[in-house]
């Protein structure tokens, strides 16, 4: 039988019971609507993820402090204190293919200006600290290389900190007191968002960390190191080299320190997220199987009411082949009929997720494609028993079923 | 000229019940082109099973069986059905229409498998509505077999079974479900056909339809018994002027040619 013949047939036979094809169909709908919007959501979360990581700089190395022994005792990582500034001039000095490097010292201080307080973490960094972090200074400057050796009483602020301050007035030029120490403002930074571990990037107050170290926290150490690559491709050569010199410095006492690249922390804070998806999807998918089920047993109880058409059809000339594809195209057509309404749905109630919960929804093609191309091989699937199974009966048998 | 329909020494014996059933016991038969061949026989006398061995629906347990020269035993089950599609046309007791189809779109299903697949749709369609025609049907050919009576019904399964121009028409049981008057009705159509120089094989329990065909074959217990040329043949159309006298005479219809 010609194909356009077979899609009639099997267009007119759904036709005929149009409430139980919906039905049928609605497994298929609900399983591709569940997986696009699970997925939608999922790669929402990590789209946000990337941005986030984005937001950190480019081609970004990050030195952390390691864990450290003393008399016996091992601290856990974080909690070394021999990442100073004196490694960052190290390794500016010696590692090539490095476009900017600063320390950043973090604490958490109880800030006064304008009348106001506000706490908010002050960080210790270098001038290069803004360029590294591709962080835009929109009203005045950064602090320069000398202001950070003459232990500069300057500070430039984020964006929070200047809204909770200086709800009105310019910033610039105003004096923020830090332990009772006067600050001059002199820049104010663009606004960068929430950060992965999801704080306010823009809730900070950055000074010099010489600054930092002799008058606010009087630590010797750093928090962290950053480092920028001149590329991407040099990534890895600088993370070595980086490693190798710090190692060097220490002398043959054991590593107290970590070396990551901005890749990855990127994988570390996507992994979350895609294991999420990919959990949501399994669960959206089972409903898929689900809905096949629900095909296969239509499909077997139509195969069962039409025996004696099969019947007809085989005794005047059809061979098990033409049967076997018209129950076929029956089961795929239902499938994917359901299939494409599914991506409506899937589409629908990711756009309505979206907006009353203000989640970041991507809907992706591919995943369109892979629900439509699976909710039409679930058809084939489920679908082949039953048409098998009409295609393989007897005729005679076939016309005399009642 | 070569019998369209030759068998030698057909059994078929059934093995699914625990005991066998040998329900046709050697039956030898040569059906030649243009002949009209009601077979006959009591319930359980084997008729059916050899209306399915001649219609290839069925396979014999043993001897051989000649199809317009073909040799059946040997082919496979899709080899089969290409024959059912171009040398048998299929009449059957209960119509075996498809429902919820039009009665044009019936007609042209043979033609939709087999050789015929590659026709035109148009093509398709003017040969259905031509078979249509020769039933008489050809006004109706947009309705639906529960809009049909039971004798347009069957004329449209005549229809359906004539559209491959088969070499034999087989009708089991055609009049079964039919009353009298259909029944003359449709056994004129197949006067017609034979006419025409169609070969027609059917089955029937009914002596008076029987009275219609050229040649009638009685079957008992498997075995063919009695193998005789109808002398007394009964013509549909005087059947039915009588029939409509007789009607008109007791009031059920006006009268002809009123």
């Amino acid at each position: 039988m010609r194909f356009t013949n077979t899609l009639r047939v099997a267009l007119r036979a759904l036709r005929r019971n149009t409430l139980r094809s919906i039905l049928t169909a609605l497994g298929i709908i609900i399983g591709v609507g569940a997986v696009i919007t699970m997925v939608s959501i999922g790669n929402g979360a990590k789209s946000q993820v990337e941005a986030q990581v984005a937001s950190l700089g480019q081609n970004l190395i990050t030195v952390f402090p390691g864990s450290f022994s003393s008399g016996g005792m091992r601290s856990g990582f974080g909690f070394s204190t021999t990442l100073t500034p004196e490694d960052a001039d190290a390794i500016a000095a010696e590692v090539k293919d490095i476009d900017g490097i600063s320390p950043e010292i973090r604490d958490r201080n109880q800030v006064l200006a304008n009348g106001l307080n506000w706490n908010t973490q002050v960080n210790g960094v270098g001038p290069d600290y803004t360029y590294v972090r591709s962080w835009a200074v929109v009203q005045g400057t950064m602090f320069s290389e000398q202001e950070v050796k003459s232990l500069g009483k300057v500070a430039v602020i984020g964006k929070t900190v200047a809204d909770q301050l200086f709800p009105n007035e310019d910033p610039i030029g105003q004096t923020l007191r830090i332990r009772n120490l006067p600050f001059r403002i002199i820049g104010v930074l663009g606004p960068k968002g929430f950060s992965i571990m999801g704080s306010d990037q823009d809730d900070v107050v950055l000074i010099p960390y010489t600054s930092h170290m002799r008058r606010v926290s009087r630590r010797s150490y750093i928090s962290q190191l950053l480092i920028q690559a001149t590329g991407p491709e040099k990534l890895d050569k600088v993370k070595q080299n980086v490693e190798d010199l710090l190692t060097q410095r220490r002398k043959g006492r054991e590593p107290d320190f970590t070396v990551r690249t901005q890749e990855e922390i990127a994988a570390a804070a996507t992994q979350t997220s895609k294991t999420m998806t990919l959990l949501l999807a399994a669960i959206a998918g089972v409903s898929l199987v689900v809905g096949g089920i629900g095909i296969m047993n239509i499909m077997l109880v139509s195969v069962t009411e039409r025996t004696r058409e099969i019947g007809i059809r085989l005794a005047i000339g059809a061979h098990g082949k033409d049967v076997l594809t018209q129950f076929l195209i029956e089961a795929i057509l239902l499938s994917s009929l359901g299939g494409i309404m599914g991506v409506t749905l899937g589409i629908g109630a990711s756009q309505f997720v979206s907006y009353y919960n203000g989640w970041p929804v991507l809907v992706s093609t591919s995943s369109i494609v892979v629900a439509v191309a699976f909710s039409a091989s679930v058809g084939v699937f489920f679908g082949f028993y039953p048409a098998r199974k009409a295609a393989q009966l007897d005729p005679i048998d076939a016309l005399r079923y009642e | 000229m070569a019998p369209v329909v030759q068998i030698t020494d057909i059994h078929k014996i059934y093995e699914s019940g625990e005991v066998p059933v040998h329900a046709v016991r050697g039956v030898s038969l040569d059906i030649q082109r243009g002949e009209f061949v009601a077979l006959m026989g009591a319930s359980g006398s084997g008729k059916s099973t050899l209306m399915n061995v001649l219609g290839c629906l069925d396979r014999p347990t043993r001897g051989t069986y000649l199809l317009d020269g073909v040799d059946v035993g040997s082919l496979n089950r899709n080899d089969l059905a290409d024959l059912r599609n171009q040398k048998l046309g299929f009449v059957f007791q209960g119509f075996n229409l498809l429902a919820r189809t039009t009665a044009l779109e019936n007609v042209e299903l043979p033609m939709l498998y087999g050789r015929n697949r590659k026709l035109s749709s148009k093509e398709i369609r003017e040969r259905a509505m031509h078979c249509l025609d020769i039933v008489g049907l050809s006004k109706r050919f947009d309705h639906f077999p529960n809009q049909l009576s039971g004798g347009q019904q069957q004329r449209v399964a005549i229809a359906r079974g004539l559209v491959n121009s088969p070499q034999v028409l087989l009708a089991d049981e055609p009049t079964g479900n039919l009353d009298s008057k259909t029944s003359v009705e449709v056994m004129g159509v197949f006067q017609k056909l034979n006419d025409e120089g169609i070969t027609i094989v059917m089955v029937t329990h009914e002596l008076d339809i029987a009275h219609y065909c050229k040649r009638n074959l009685i079957l008992r217990d498997g075995v063919v018994v009695r193998d005789e040329i109808v002398k007394d043949r009964l013509i549909a159309e005087h059947e039915m002027s009588k029939l409509r006298s007789a009607e008109a005479a007791a009031k059920l219809t006006a009268a002809p040619g009123s």
